[in-house]
């Protein structure tokens, strides 16, 4: 339904010359960067849209506003949570209560697992309620072909176009913010890779900050300025039917409960007097920005388009099936349809932060009404503050490869997502979609050896091999099946076996995946200690591992820095952070220009060999020095193997004797050859990325950015803080020593499972992000309010354990200390078994020294 | 027919083409029967040999016309703003209710037009001229008059009427609801005009449609007309162009409605309108 | 009874027309389809009048391959069956129009008995011929009455309500006849959830009749100038109200 707000117009006026900062769309996420941009103390703040106000004629406008509050995705609930304290303060939230209801038993396990995420993440109240109790809530509700349903009291129904206006006229009011409606932009000036003018129907604004909050429009405004934001506009179909007998006289938008019917990926939703039918069950209709019109040939808004029936008629099924009473009475007529659009992405996060392309551009795209004034804050506080309190890493406009903003790629996965948007999606599931992009050089090698390929940044990466099935045999009890269909999806028993290989002879890994990148001039080693933890002023030929901190002393990344030269530093770091990585060094150059950042990451090649037998086969291959003494720990050089001159560095991921060799790509296959031939003797085994990314780092409590190390936890709390802090300056270093004087609020720990077996009798396997809760059930959380979950969680073949980590508060994180894990609703014993970073498997770290 | 203005207009038209131009004028079939006068029409035509035959673009205008080309197997122009002779005939003729305008060929010994009403202004003849009346008697078939008028119910109340009103204030979608009239119907009382409303109210049930000033509607040309939360759909805009005024009420300074309108107010018409009607009472 | 309504498929219109490439077109790319207004109430009276009385409502259409939309909307309104005339989409005129509708219309009653009414909109929305139906219901040679607002069957007779200035004329035509009406006949319903899909099972009958040579020959297109003037504004909000009062004194509406 279109909702016009009952808000008053805001004061329009003309543009002025010069701005602080220009926000492109008057959406509900410009509306909201702008308001919290000038709430930080930013002046002279210009909010546009072209479009007329308070609905310039966007996806919020035809939004049907309700928000849901749990979501798998950490990041994604923060920013709903967020928005729905904002939508609270202003008063134009309804609660209503929401129930995903399921039809099937795989919903049912799902619903389970949503239950988890709403402990992880701290939502309450909610829970798993009967079918008879879901007619209790929602009479009109044919219970008879539901299971149950996971119920969410705080759901609620905002009206997002007043809040825009809200959040625009509190802004306007403390004299920081102007606003100009009706006024398109039709240029964005550009100048030495710098925003510097923002050209519109109404004159220009000198501005070196521009934040592009256009909706589906983004990318035609992107564009402008030479930068890409990759989305793509879609159709999300929705009819409105009335006049409901049932509501008739209702006082309000909403009394019911939003019921969201997951397996048929649709909703109904009370909407006065009506009932509105929402659907992301249909084929996946996909457009480009220049395919919407303009706001004058518009017969309704520009993003309403003509609703197209045969899209529409399975769910028209699917709603009388399960609202027989209303859906079904012939005197209720569908009033409304329309295909409304809406903006999907690749990878379905957001595109938020600074483009890449363009300094002092800023993205806040592909936003949802439901998270809108969150992101707008927390895109506000990065603007202010260089970060926000919610970690983005999953939005950051940066995670783009080149790939992944081509309009086919965009397409590609956008379709291919879409039918998932309330899907039972697996956390090891694989895009289908636009697959072998980036291959690496011994690809053909791997294809032979039955790889079974997980993408990785584009790249195809052997998670396992088929052809290692031999080794199950080999290793028998040791290797722990699992009969649950859920966790032996995207999951083989091989991985395992890998792993015990590699530990008792050797391992050969393709880490072609890394992101690399040179930095090189004489400002270089001032520029790699601006971003840098660990010290890195060391000899030439050492490698250091290190985090990269944020402002705030949160992790930011972590990675792995060569000294290559006295002014040759080589940054190598995981494909999945690795282009906001690129971001981060390429922005904290040393300004006088003395330091340059090359991107090797197409030019080289990695493959990684581990285990005891490890030395023995490079040295087959090289006359080079490869002994303890002659390649110590923590050093990197050039040595020969074979004709392929290799950079050699001995370092380890999986905690095993061994190196990561660096060759030009197109020698890559001669020196996987040469490494397989001569491991031959030594019962060397091709390892896929389930040993290197799980088993082999878990067993030794590596952590994993993105898992463990994430903004919204420091050094401290990960347990890895040096001695020593460098003397030299960085990012996040203030903060840093100050969490250092702090008694940490949490720490990470290492759990093991102690009993696996669930009530049917059946052992399960957690796949992480599972709540931790004391033995009889209750939550723990730390005194920020950060409840404990498994950050990690994975098989230990070495232990004989199933491994969890998790940030946990000090009074938990004691050895030994008995704790359980909520899978699937039910919960399992698991004990502390490290405090810290000291490792599960060989604590003394002998073998990697070895 | 009458000496109308829709009369004149389409005599301005016929003399175009040149050569005499008779008007008739039917008396003798009272209460109208369509089928009747179209058959006189058919007569007259032959009997004259005329090389066209023009009418005013009025419903009875354009129906009787139909008939006429339907009886003689002509094509038929509508609602025609222009006509050029010449074999064969070209047209500028209205489509979406003048919205747009269509360039036509009439291939036909006798093109037969109507003349959309309001659109061009009649020219007066080098007055006054003799008229040379020539009586004129048909046979008819019964089969002519089954379609005929057979009573008529008056229908205009005391209610200004939304055809002949001097000013109209009309409603759309931005009102928002069947109450939300109230304010409308308060201004137009003060004022003494009709109130008028959009084809989305009349959907939605919010006023009878005798209230809808659009393509499908009501045409009227009031001297001035008050839109208040209508964007300007075409469907409306032809039912009110012909208005001398336009104020438009509305809170999208980019409406389509801006561009046909002579005076805008740009905001909430939910503020405006009763600002407006406080602000004339007090005037008062 | 036996009622065939007949409807035409038009764009869906914004606020400004922008015609195809070759200006013979309105450009439809972000347009819509439906029913042409006066029509949407033909389909409803014909529904109304079979739940009434009883008997078969048809719906025809002339149009193209997806004009079966539209057909498929009426008959989720309640219309049993459909007739669809296809055409490649380009312009047929009235004459033409007419005389497929008229082939279109013998054949189907030479199979099921007689229409006892033939219900057509007054004009169409796009190009307002104003001819059709009178065209048709010569050539069946029944009585037509154009522009009603009051359709009512009295035994073999139907009772019609054509507006006029001040009021209704009231004509009496025996049954089978064709009407035209318009807008305001009644206000027609939307479709049901059920009504939507049982359209989907409804029969739709299709035939594509060979166009005959135009005789009124669309030439092309063209905007009418004289949109564009820009609006004088007499300020925003409430605060204009003083404004507005003094314009309306000035031109002497006050």
């Amino acid at each position: 339904m279109r909702r016009t707000s009952g808000a008053g117009h805001s004061t329009v006026s003309d543009p002025p010359t010069h701005a602080r900062a220009v926000v492109i769309g008057c959406g509900i996420v410009g509306n909201s960067v702008a308001y919290h941009l000038c709430r930080l103390g930013w002046r002279d703040v210009v909010l546009l849209d072209k479009g007329p106000l308070p609905n310039p004629g966007g996806s919020t406008g035809h939004a049907s506003n309700f928000i849901y509050l749990v979501d798998h995705s950490k990041e994604m609930t923060a920013l709903t949570v967020d928005s729905v304290d904002q939508y609270r303060e202003m008063g134009v939230f309804t609660q209503s209560g929401g129930i995903e209801v399921a039809r099937t038993k795989e919903r049912m396990q799902e619903l389970t697992r949503r239950m988890s995420s709403a402990a992880s993440w701290g939502i309450e109240p909610v829970s798993l309620i009967s079918p008879a109790e879901v007619k209790e809530l929602v009479p009109f509700i044919d219970e008879s072909i539901i299971r149950g349903g996971f119920y969410t009291p705080g759901v609620g129904v905002v009206d997002s176009l007043r809040a825009g206006t809200i959040m625009r006229e509190r802004a306007q009011a403390s004299g920081a913010l102007q606003v100009i409606a009706n006024t398109e932009v039709i240029a964005i000036d550009v100048e030495h890779g710098r925003v510097r003018c923002v050209r519109t129907t109404a004159g220009e604004i000198a501005a070196e900050t521009v934040v592009i909050s256009c909706g589906v429009w983004s990318p035609r405004v992107a564009r402008m300025a030479g930068a890409h934001i990759p989305l793509t506009p879609a159709v999300h179909q929705m009819i409105d039917v009335g006049p409901v007998p049932r509501f008739a006289g209702a006082k309000g938008d909403i009394e019911v409960p939003i019921v969201r019917d997951m397996d048929t990926n649709m909703y109904e939703r009370q909407a006065g007097g009506d009932l509105e039918i929402g659907s992301y069950a249909h084929r996946p209709i996909l457009y480009d920005p220049e395919d919407i019109p303009p706001i004058e040939r518009a017969a309704l808004s520009p993003t309403e388009f003509p609703f197209t029936q045969p899209d529409f008629e399975v769910q028209m099924q699917h709603a009388l099936e399960l609202m027989p009473e209303i859906v079904g009475d012939e005197k209720v007529g569908v009033k409304y349809a329309i295909n409304g659009i809406l903006s999907l992405t690749p990878d379905g996060m957001p595109v938020l932060g600074e483009s890449p392309d363009v300094r002092g551009l800023w993205s806040a795209a592909a936003v949802w009404v439901k998270e809108g004034p969150g992101t707008g804050k927390a895109l506000a506080e990065w603007m202010v503050h260089g970060e926000s309190e919610i970690d983005l890493h999953s939005s950051d406009i940066a995670r783009f490869h080149e790939h992944q903003k081509t309009r086919a790629h965009v397409r590609a996965r956008a379709a291919e997502g879409f039918n998932k948007t309330y899907g039972i999606v697996h956390p090891s599931e694989q895009w289908a979609s636009n697959r072998n992009v980036r291959l690496a050089p011994f690809h053909e090698r791997e294809r032979l050896l039955e790889a079974m390929f997980f993408e990785a940044a584009g790249w195809e990466r052997p998670m396992w091999y088929e052809s290692n099935s031999r080794l199950l045999e080999e290793f028998g009890d040791r290797i722990t099946r699992r009969t649950s269909e859920w966790e032996s999806r995207w999951w083989s028993p091989i991985i395992n076996a890998e792993h015990l290989a590699m530990r008792e002879r050797a391992g050969l890994f393709d880490l072609s995946a890394f992101t690399i990148f040179d930095i090189i001039g004489p400002g270089a080693l001032e520029s790699v200690q601006k971003v840098t933890l660990r010290q890195m002023e060391v000899p030439v030929g050492r490698n250091v591992y290190t985090p990269v901190l944020s402002p705030n002393g949160g992790f930011k990344s972590d990675l792995t820095v060569m000294r290559l030269g006295d002014d040759h530093f080589r940054v190598v770091t995981g494909g999945a952070a690795g282009m906001s990585d690129k971001k981060w060094f390429a922005d904290h150059l040393a300004a006088d220009g003395t330091a340059q950042l090359f991107d090797l990451t197409s030019a080289m090649t990695t493959v990684g060999l581990w285990g005891p037998r490890a030395r023995e086969i490079l040295a087959s291959t090289t006359g080079d020095d490869v002994t303890n003494d002659g390649f110590k720990f923590g050093s990197c050089r050039t040595i020969d193997v074979g004709t392929v001159r290799v950079l050699a560095s001995r370092i380890s991921y999986v905690g095993d004797l061994g190196w990561e060799l660096y060759v030009p790509i197109e020698q890559g296959m001669r020196l996987w050859d040469m490494l397989w031939e001569a491991g031959r003797p030594f019962g060397l085994a091709a390892c896929g990325i389930g040993v290197y990314g799980t088993t082999g780092r878990l067993e030794k409590c590596y952590r994993a950015h993105g898992n463990e190390l994430e903004t919204e936890y420091n050094v401290v709390e990960a347990g890895m803080q040096a001695p020593r802090v460098k003397s030299e300056d960085f990012v996040g270093k203030e903060a840093h020593l100050r969490h250092r004087d702090e008694e940490p609020a949490a720490v990470l720990c290492t759990l093991t499972v102690d009993d696996h077996t669930s009530k049917s009798g059946e052992k399960r396997y957690m796949l992480g992000r599972e709540p931790i809760l004391t033995r009889d059930g209750k939550p723990v959380a730390d005194r920020r309010g950060r409840h404990s979950y498994v950050t990690s969680a994975g098989a230990g073949p070495s232990v004989g354990k199933h491994i969890l980590m998790a940030y946990l508060p000090p009074e938990q994180a004691v050895l030994g200390e008995r704790l359980a894990v909520q899978y699937m609703g039910e919960r399992y014993p698991v004990t502390v078994a490290v405090v810290g970073s000291t490792p599960l498997f060989d604590p003394e770290n002998a073998r990697v020294r070895s | 027919m009458d000496q109308s203005k829709a009369s004149m207009e389409t005599l301005t038209l016929a003399r175009r083409f040149g050569g005499p131009v008779h008007s008739v004028r039917i008396d003798a079939i009272e209460p109208f029967a369509p089928d009747a006068v179209a058959a006189i029409l058919a007569l007259v035509a032959d009997n004259l040999n005329a090389s066209a035959v023009f009418a005013a673009g009025t419903d009875r205008g354009n129906d009787v016309m139909a008939r006429l080309a339907a009886r003689t197997g002509q094509p038929f122009a509508a609602n025609c703003v222009d006509a050029e002779p010449g074999s064969p005939v070209s047209v500028t003729r209205f489509r979406w209710g003048g919205s747009l305008l269509e360039s036509a060929l009439l291939h036909s010994p006798r093109p037969l037009i109507t003349v959309a009403p309001n659109t061009f202004s009649a020219e007066a003849e080098p007055a006054p001229i003799e008229v040379d009346v020539k009586p004129f008697v048909a046979q008819l078939d019964e089969t002519d008059l089954v379609v005929r008028v057979s009573d008529h119910i008056d229908t205009a109340g005391g209610r200004v009427s939304l055809a002949e009103a001097k000013v109209v204030v009309s409603g759309g979608r931005g009102v928002g609801s069947k109450e939300g009239f109230a304010i409308i119907e308060e201004l137009a009382g003060l004022l003494g005009a009709a109130v008028g409303c959009s084809r989305v109210v009349t959907s939605a049930g919010w006023r009878p449609h005798t209230d809808q000033v659009g393509q499908t509607g009501t045409k009227i040309a009031p001297d001035l007309y008050i839109a208040c939360g209508i964007s300007g759909a075409t469907q409306h805009m032809a039912g009110c162009k012909a208005a001398k005024r336009i104020l438009a009420i509305n809170s999208d300074a980019e409406a389509p409605i801006m561009l046909n309108a002579d005076y805008a107010v740009v905001g909430d018409l939910r503020e405006i309108v009763p600002a407006i009607s406080a602000e004339l009472r007090k005037s008062r | 009874m036996r009622v065939l309504v007949c409807v035409k498929r038009v764009p869906f219109t914004g606020g400004k027309m922008v015609l195809a490439a070759d200006s013979m077109a309105l450009e439809t790319k972000h347009l819509g389809f439906t029913i042409s207004p006066h029509e949407e109430c033909g389909v409803e009276e014909a529904v109304r009048l079979i739940e009434a009385n009883g008997g078969e409502s048809v719906v025809l259409t002339l149009g193209p391959a997806e004009a079966v939309e539209q057909l498929r909307d009426a008959m989720a309104l309640g219309i049993d069956r459909a007739i669809h005339l296809r055409t490649d989409g380009s312009e047929w005129d009235p004459d033409a129009t007419a005389a497929v509708i008229v082939d279109a219309i013998r054949t189907d009653e030479s199979a099921t008995g007689l229409f006892d009414l033939i219900v057509f909109g007054s004009e169409s929305a796009d190009s307002g011929g104003y001819q059709v139906g009178l065209r048709v219901a010569h050539a069946l040679g029944r009585p037509a009455v154009t522009g009603l607002k009051g359709v009512k069957p009295e035994g073999g007779s139907v009772r019609c309500e054509q507006e006029v200035e001040g009021g209704r004329d009231v004509y009496v035509v025996p049954m089978p006849a064709v009407v035209t009406v318009k807008e305001g006949l009644n206000l027609p319903r939307y479709p049901s959830v059920p009504g939507r899909m049982r359209a989907g099972r409804k029969p739709v009958a299709t035939s594509a009749p060979a166009r005959p040579a135009a005789r009124l020959e669309l030439v092309r297109l063209v905007v009418p100038p004289g949109q564009g003037r820009r609006a004088e504004v007499l300020g925003s909000g409430a605060a204009a109200a003083p404004a507005v009062v003094d314009m309306l004194r000035k031109i002497g509406v006050v």
